[in-house]
C-alpha cells in the first residue's frame, strides 16, 4: 500500500504541470495581440483595430488562420528534421518552467491545503534553466539545415553562432547571481534577495547593475531579438532560418520565440530584481502579484526596446559578445569575488 | 531528489500532446494543393540553384563554435566555486586560486584576439 501522502503529492504536481503548459500554450496570444499595439502606439498607429473591440480578437483570427494554412515541406528537404525542428525548439521553451518559482507557499481558501507554487525545487536550478534553454539552438539549426535553402541554412548558421557566442556571458552572469546568493536553487536565491529594495541582486552595488546590464544584453541576443535579431533580418536572409516553414509549423517556431521572451523576462526578475519579493512592505498585496507585476514590466521593456532601436551589423555583434561583454565580466567576476571574500 | 525531476518529464509529455493536438486540427482542416514549384526552396524568385545543405558553409562559425567550447566548460568550473566561496574559512585561498586560472582563461582569450579568431570580416 503505497503513502498516501506520496500520491497526493504526485498529484498535485501532474495538475501544476499542467496548469504551467496550458497556460504557457495559450500565453502568445495575448502577447501578440500587445505587442502589435505597443508597436502601433510606439510609432503613433493604433495597431490592431478591425477585428473585435480595439482588435482584441485578432488573436484568435490569426491563430484559426494559423490552422486553416497549408502545410508545405520542400521536396529536397530532410522530412524527418524538417518535422522535428519546431518541436525540438518548442519542447525546450515549456520545459524550462518545470524549475522556475512563482512564489513560496500559498493556502488554498475553504479546504486549508498548502501548495508551493513552483513545481520543482532543483537543487541546481540555474544551471537546469541554462542548460535546457540552451537545448532550443537545436531546433533553430535543425530547421534551417533541413529545409535545402540557402536563406534559412544561412539564418540557422548565423542564430547558432550568435547563442554561443552570448551564452558564455550569461553564463558569467549566472556565477556572479550565484555568488552574491550562495546557491544554485533558483528558490534560494529568491529567499537571498528578501526584505526590502535593497537587498535585491541588482542592487547590490557597484557589481550587481553590471551583472543584470550583462545578462539582459546576452539574453537579447539569445532570444533573437532587436537589436540583435540577425537570424530574422528581413532585408538580406526572408525569414531567416523558418525561411520554409508554414502553418502550425512556423506558428510553433514564434510560439518558442515569445515563450523565451516571457523566460527571460522571469528570469531578469528571479535573479536580480527579487522575485516575488515586495520592494516595500505593503499590506494586502499578494507575492504572486509582485512576480507577475515585474515580469509584466520587463515583458513590456523588451517590446520598448524593440520598436525603439535599430539592427547591430553581424560583425559588430560578434565584437560586441567576445570584445566587450566577456571580457567586462571577467573583470566583474574578479570584483565580486573581491568583495564576497 | 530524483523525484524534482520527475514533473520535467511529465512536462514533455504534456507539451508534445499539446503541439500533436495542435498539428492534429491543423491537419484536419488545411488545404493541400501541392505543385513542383511550390515545393521548391524559396529563393527570391529565381529557380533554386544548387544544393544548400552540402556544407558550404564560412570556417569562421566553426572557430567560434570551438572557442565557445573553450569558454563555456570554463564558466561550469566556476559555478561550484561560486557557490562555497563565502562560507569556508579559506576564501582567501579560493580566491587565489580562482584568480590564477580567470587569468590564464584571460591569457586564452587575448590569445584569440591577437590571431584575429574574433574578427568577422
Amino acid at each position: 500500500m503505497p503513502d498516501i501522502s506520496l500520491i497526493v503529492a504526485l498529484a498535485l504536481m501532474v495538475i501544476k504541470v499542467f496548469i504551467v503548459t496550458t497556460i504557457l500554450f495559450v500565453l502568445p496570444l495575448p502577447l501578440t495581440y500587445v505587442e502589435r499595439k505597443v508597436a502601433g502606439h510606439i510609432q503613433v498607429r493604433l495597431g490592431p483595430w478591425r477585428v473585435g473591440p480595439h482588435g482584441l480578437l485578432q488573436p484568435f483570427a490569426d491563430m484559426i488562420k494559423l490552422i486553416l494554412k497549408e502545410d508545405i515541406v520542400p521536396d529536397k528537404a530532410d522530412k524527418f528534421l524538417f518535422k522535428l525542428a519546431p518541436l525540438m525548439a518548442m519542447l525546450p521553451a515549456f520545459v524550462v518552467y518545470a524549475a522556475i518559482p512563482f512564489g513560496d507557499k500559498w493556502t488554498i481558501p475553504f479546504i486549508d491545503r498548502e501548495v508551493t507554487l513552483y513545481i520543482a525545487d532543483m537543487n541546481v536550478g540555474i544551471l537546469y534553466v541554462l542548460a535546457i534553454s540552451g537545448l532550443g539552438i537545436y531546433g533553430l539549426i535543425f530547421g534551417g539545415w533541413s529545409s535545402n535553402s540557402k536563406y534559412a541554412l544561412i539564418g540557422g548558421l548565423r542564430s547558432s553562432a550568435q547563442m554561443i557566442s552570448y551564452e558564455i556571458a550569461v553564463s558569467f552572469s549566472a556565477i556572479g547571481v550565484v555568488l552574491l546568493s550562495r546557491s544554485l536553487s533558483l528558490l534560494e536565491i529568491v529567499k537571498s534577495q528578501g526584505g526590502n529594495l535593497l537587498h535585491w541582486n541588482f542592487f547590490y552595488l557597484p557589481v550587481g547593475p553590471v551583472w543584470f546590464a550583462i545578462f539582459l544584453i546576452g539574453s537579447l541576443a539569445e532570444i533573437n531579438r532587436v537589436p540583435f535579431d540577425l537570424p530574422e533580418d528581413e532585408g538580406t536572409l526572408g525569414a531567416g532560418f523558418h525561411t520554409e516553414y508554414s502553418g502550425m509549423r512556423f506558428a510553433f517556431f514564434m510560439l518558442a520565440e515569445y515563450l523565451a521572451l516571457v523566460t527571460v523576462s522571469v528570469m531578469s526578475v528571479v535573479l536580480f530584481f527579487g522575485g516575488w519579493n515586495a520592494p516595500f512592505n505593503v499590506p494586502f498585496v499578494p507575492p504572486i502579484l509582485w512576480f507577475l507585476g515585474k515580469v509584466i514590466l520587463f515583458i513590456y521593456f523588451f517590446m520598448w526596446v524593440r520598436f525603439t532601436l535599430p539592427r547591430y551589423r553581424y560583425d559588430q555583434l560578434m565584437t560586441i559578445g567576445w570584445k566587450i561583454l566577456i571580457p567586462v565580466s571577467l573583470v566583474n567576476l574578479i570584483i565580486t569575488g573581491l568583495m564576497k571574500i | 531528489m530524483l523525484l524534482s525531476y520527475l514533473p520535467v518529464l511529465i512536462m514533455i509529455g504534456a507539451a508534445s500532446f499539446m503541439a500533436m493536438m495542435a498539428l492534429f486540427m491543423s491537419f484536419l482542416f488545411n488545404p493541400r494543393n501541392h505543385y513542383r514549384e511550390k515545393l521548391t526552396p524559396w529563393e527570391c524568385g529565381m529557380e533554386p540553384h544548387g544544393e544548400a545543405n552540402k556544407g558550404h558553409f564560412r570556417i569562421h562559425f566553426f572557430i567560434i563554435a570551438i572557442l565557445f567550447i573553450v569558454f563555456d566548460v570554463e564558466t561550469l568550473f566556476l559555478f561550484p566555486w561560486a557557490v562555497i566561496l563565502s562560507d569556508k574559512g579559506l576564501s582567501v585561498f579560493l580566491f587565489a586560486e580562482v584568480l590564477v586560472f580567470i587569468i590564464i582563461l584571460a591569457i586564452g582569450l587575448i590569445y584569440a584576439w591577437v590571431k584575429g579568431a574574433l574578427e568577422w570580416v
